[in-house]
This record gives structure tokens, sequence and C-alpha cells, in this order.
């Protein structure tokens, strides 16, 4: 890369976010439009317009109301989560220095999915928030575990993957108890389809939640890029860095482990997004956090949105679980990745 | 500004592996580190960086507890090069040299003259500059080190420690990079294998086995051929460099 090039990095930066904002306001726009039955773009827009204040278009009820209380807000809520998921994916992997780390691998997700499970067929409370608060404690009981497992070790990021391993088979061991022996049929089919992954029955409040947890979470992470950035050679050249090590751990930890419980509390479990969005995005905008974090922000709710997409027109008249259609799509991408970050001899 | 060991001991579970250790490093003072593997090495420099809190005695860095420091205060006074600190990340040169800087900014401070100064220089030091957009696997394992040096410069601190800066480097980087820090002003302890570049490069030399220093000074008291015996288990001769008038070693082998 030549000096001229470098200079002009800030451009390059600003065209891409701005071109990956107008990617996701289409791809929002075009998951509202398509459904059951398709409405136009046009009617879309006009819908929106007129319930922000900005219009006052004649329009269908039916279809406004179709567009604002049930499409909108779950094309925004999908873009979140996509949002979310990347970033504590590149947070995970920057701090375990893990290329493999995701929420999942740690066994948040399944933590997470434990105590909604424990909640949905033990019938603990009742309701959307025992629902997050069971999904909550699982969340951070797999995050609890897996932070004494690796505690007290010098032996390094790996040691910690493992121990999300045991994790996780842990937490899907318990889940899979719970369902099969409490569960009715009905129910397990019911548990079935929000371990995949559903944007079906989100709605404003939820928007409204996820909207606080994200974007409070991708503040707090983007103070923390520069720490991040230290944690490149690992931990103790990020300690003789001047970083406290522990402490950052326990934030960004945390943090993580908020974003995932609250996103499986809504929409179940999503794999993938976590692992490949990340890459995707150093690919485009290199390893520096500052630019990497609200880069997996973006290509992470246009990936969640067009994934949205996908599960409902795949097959005709009927919606497929979401987390089926990242990791139908998300392999193959990562399989490309993987095959053009080969070692170049 | 000087470094004070006193009476350190660490260890990993039962087993302790520094024992004892006493030493001191004057202000602007080469002193070279030296023993078999498994002597101790490493963790000392660890201990000594503050990585790593001491079971008993205490590490003085210019007049102060290193424990009674913080992290982020101590990292500008001093800088760590580690043995083959590698990542999977695809980064540039000057992305790893910038990160020398990250005890002197704040989360969202903006990138300073005096930032740019301190990574230019540093860059400068190690010989880089023309390649500073390179990335980090496309670089030779002597590269490589010579950025990690180049990003402990760029942290500007009075004390270096250096863990093993020339293993894997062939002849001519182990010696250009020991006269590097020979020429630098700083405070610095170099933990080396060859002892004729210890005697060559270092104003002093400490010798450590089995976690305790067993001898320390010049390198002419120092390197004797009893100590080669009774530390390094190998048969030697030691005279004078008729080139650059200090002691040099010849190994005997039958």
């Amino acid at each position: 890369m030549t000096e001229e090039t470098f200079r002009g990095e800030p451009l390059r930066l600003a065209l891409l976010s701005l071109s990956a904002l107008c990617v996701l306001a289409f791809a929002v726009a075009v998951a509202t439009a398509i459904g059951d039955y398709d409405i136009p773009l046009r009617t879309v827009f006009l819908s929106i317009t007129n319930k922000l204040g900005l219009s006052s278009a004649p329009l269908s009820r039916i279809e406004e109301s179709v567009v604002w209380n049930l499409r909108l807000s779950r094309a925004l809520v999908a873009a979140l989560c996509g949002a979310g998921l990347a970033i504590c994916g590149a947070i995970l992997q920057s701090l375990l220095r893990n290329p493999l780390a995701e929420p999942f691998v740690l066994g948040v997700s399944a933590g997470a999915s434990t105590g909604a499970v424990a909640v949905i067929i033990l019938g603990i409370g009742a309701g959307m928030v025992s629902l997050s608060l069971g999904a909550f404690v699982g969340a951070f009981a797999a995050f609890g575990f897996v932070a004494l497992l690796s505690s007290g070790t010098t032996t390094g990021p790996s040691h910690t993957i493992l121990a999300g391993v045991a994790a996780s088979q842990l937490f899907n061991a318990l889940t899979a108890y719970i369902v099969t022996t409490s569960g009715n049929a009905q129910q397990a089919r019911d548990v079935m389809f929000w371990l995949l992954g559903s944007f079906g029955g989100v709605r404003w409040p939820e928007f409204q939640l996820l909207l606080v947890v994200v974007v409070a979470c991708l503040l707090v992470c983007i103070l923390y890029a520069r720490t991040l950035d230290a944690f490149t050679f690992g931990d103790e050249e990020a300690a003789s860095l001047g970083i406290s090590v522990a402490k950052v751990r326990l934030v960004l930890f945390g943090v993580t482990a908020l974003m995932t419980a609250t996103i499986v509390s809504m929409v179940g479990t999503i794999g993938f997004v976590g692992l490949v969005v990340p890459h995707a995005a150093r690919f485009l905008v290199g390893p520096t956090h500052l630019k990497l974090l609200p880069a997996c922000a973006l290509v992470g709710a246009v990936f969640m949105v067009l994934a949205d997409i996908a599960s409902r027109v795949a097959v005709p008249q009927q919606t497929l679980p979401i987390g089926v259609v990242t990791a139908l799509v998300g392999v193959p991408f990562f399989a490309l990745l993987l095959y053009r970050a080969r070692p170049q001899s | 500004m000087s470094v004070v060991a006193e009476n350190l001991v660490w260890g990993m579970g039962k087993k302790t592996i520094v024992d004892g250790v006493s030493l001191e490093v004057v202000e602007g003072e080469t002193v070279g580190l030296i023993g078999p593997n498994g002597s101790g090495k490493s963790s000392l420099i660890r201990l000594l960086a503050g990585l790593r809190r001491p079971r008993r005695g205490r590490v003085v860095i210019g007049g102060r507890d290193v424990s009674q420091i913080s992290r982020r205060v101590l990292a500008r006074q001093v800088a760590l090069v580690q043995q083959n600190a590698s990542t999977e990340m695809n980064v540039s040169v000057l992305d790893v040299v910038r990160l020398g800087r990250t005890p002197h900014r704040s989360a969202l401070s903006g990138w300073s003259a005096a930032d740019e100064a301190a990574v230019a220089t540093a860059l400068a030091r190690v010989g880089m500059e023309s390649r500073k957009h390179q990335s980090w696997p496309t670089l030779s394992g002597g590269e490589r080190q010579r950025v990690h040096i180049a990003r402990a410069l760029a942290q500007q601190p009075a004390i270096l420690f250096l863990d093993e800066p020339t293993n894997h480097l062939d002849i001519e980087h182990q010696i250009a990079i020991l006269r590097m820090i020979r020429d630098l002003k700083l405070t610095s302890l170099v933990a080396l294998h060859d002892l004729n570049h210890a005697a060559m490069f270092c104003d002093r030399i400490v010798v450590m086995q089995d976690g305790g220093v067993v001898a320390a000074g010049p390198a002419e008291t120092v390197l004797t051929e009893g100590m080669l015996k009774a530390v390094f288990r190998v048969e030697g001769r030691v005279g004078r460099s008729p080139y650059h008038q200090r002691p040099h070693i010849d190994f005997l082998v039958d």
C-alpha cells in the first residue's frame, strides 16, 4: 500500500459505511415488503413516513398495520440481532485470540437456551419477562461456569475454548433432559423451533429493549476498541502495554454475555453469525477494532435481515428457522473465506 | 531509571522457579542474563516487568515498588519484548508499532503529533520505515523481532526487557539487534543464549542456575572456566579477543 492510498483511507471508510447503511435500509425495506402477501416498496415507504408523521398518504389500514406492527419491527429486530451477535463474535475472537470463538462455542448461547427452556417447559413464572430472565440466568451461569473452569490457568485462550465446549455440552444436555422428561409433544416442537431461532412474534417492545442493549454494548465495546487491539499478541503483551487484562476480560465477557442473553431470550439461538461476520468484516476493513466493530455491526445487521428474507421465501407457505438459513448460507461463505485466506506460497 | 530486585521468589504450583533472586541494573546499563534452559530467565524477566506478582520479595523501578504502580503508568516506563510473540491477524508493521502508544493514549484521544513522532523514530531505529505497510504474515523472523523492538521503543520506555531477542535469527540480524540494544540509551536487561554475544555487547552479565543468581559482574569476572563447567556443563577456555578486546570463549569438544 502506498502513502497516498493510506491517506485516502478515511474517505474509503466513509463511503463503505454509507453504502452499508444504504444496503441495510434497502434490505429492511425489502424484508418489510415481502411476506404472505407482498406489499409494494412504495407503500412500505409511505406507511413508515405516515407513522412518523412525515406524510399523510391515503393507504389501506391493513397494509399500513402489517408494515408497521408486524414486518418492520421484525426486520429491525433481525438487524439488531445480527449486529449484536457479530459484535460478540468479534470481541470473543480478539480476546481469546481464536478465530473460532463466538457465543455458541463458549456455551453462552447454550446456557441461555437452557434457562429459557426451563422457563417454557417447567413453567417457572409466565410470560415474556420470565423467559428473558431464564435466558439471562442461563447465559450468566454458562459464563460463570466457563470463567470458573478457565480461571487461574496460565495456559491461555485455548483453555477457555475447551471450557466453553464443556459448557455447551453440559447445557445442551440439560436442555435435552428438560425437554425429554418434562415436555409434551407440542412443547417439544415449540422448543425445537425456538432452539433454531425465530423472529416470529417479535414486536416493538422487543425492538426497544434490544436497541438499548445493543447500542449501549456497542458503545462500551468501542470505548475498549484500542484495548482490544492491544490483545493482538496475547494477554501478556496486552499487560505489558499497560492493559489490566483481568478487568478488561471481565467487562467484555460481561458485555457479550448480556447481549447474547438478551438476543437468545427473544429470538432463540442463531448460529454462525458471530463466527462468520467478523471474518468478513476483517476482510473488508482490516483488524483494527475502531473500524472492525462498527463494520461487524453493519455487516451482521445486513446479513441477518437477508437471512430472514431467505427464511420466509425459500419454501412457499413456510418459514424456515432462521438458524437453518444462517448456517446454510454461512457455511459456504465461510469455506470461501478459508479458501481465500489459505497461506500463499 | 534503575531496576532493583530484592529476594524475588516465584513459582507455579509447588515448583519454585525463581528462588531468592536479588539484582540491580543501574541507569543506562545493558545487562545480559544468561543461564541454561529452565534456569528461570523468562520468569525473572516477567517478574521484573511486573507481569507476575512475586510470592516474596519485591521489584523496585525508579525507586518505586512495581506492585504499587498502575499497569498503565508502568507501561510508559517499562517495555518488554517477549520470545516469539506472534499473531494470526493480518496486521501491518505500522499497526503493530502503533500498539506501543497504547499506554500513552486514552480511549478516545486522537492520534497526536507526539504519537506519530514516536512511531516514526522507532521504525527508523530498526530500519523498517520503508516497509511499514507490509503485513505481519509476510515478515521473516528477524523482521518480526525488529518490529517488536520498534513497538517497545514506541512506548518510549526508560527500561527495556528483552527475552532472547536473537532467537531463531541469522548471525547478521543477531548482531544488528544486539548492537542496536547496546547503543540505545536505555536501561536494559537482555536474556541471551550466546555467551560470546553476551560478552561482546553487555556491560555486565548475570548468570542464573536453578532459579537463583550464581554470578554477576563484568564479563571478565563472570565468564570463567569453572562457571562454564558448573552452570552450563561444558568445557571451555576463556581468552580475550584480539579484535574487540572482550572475553571470548572457545568451547572444547572431544
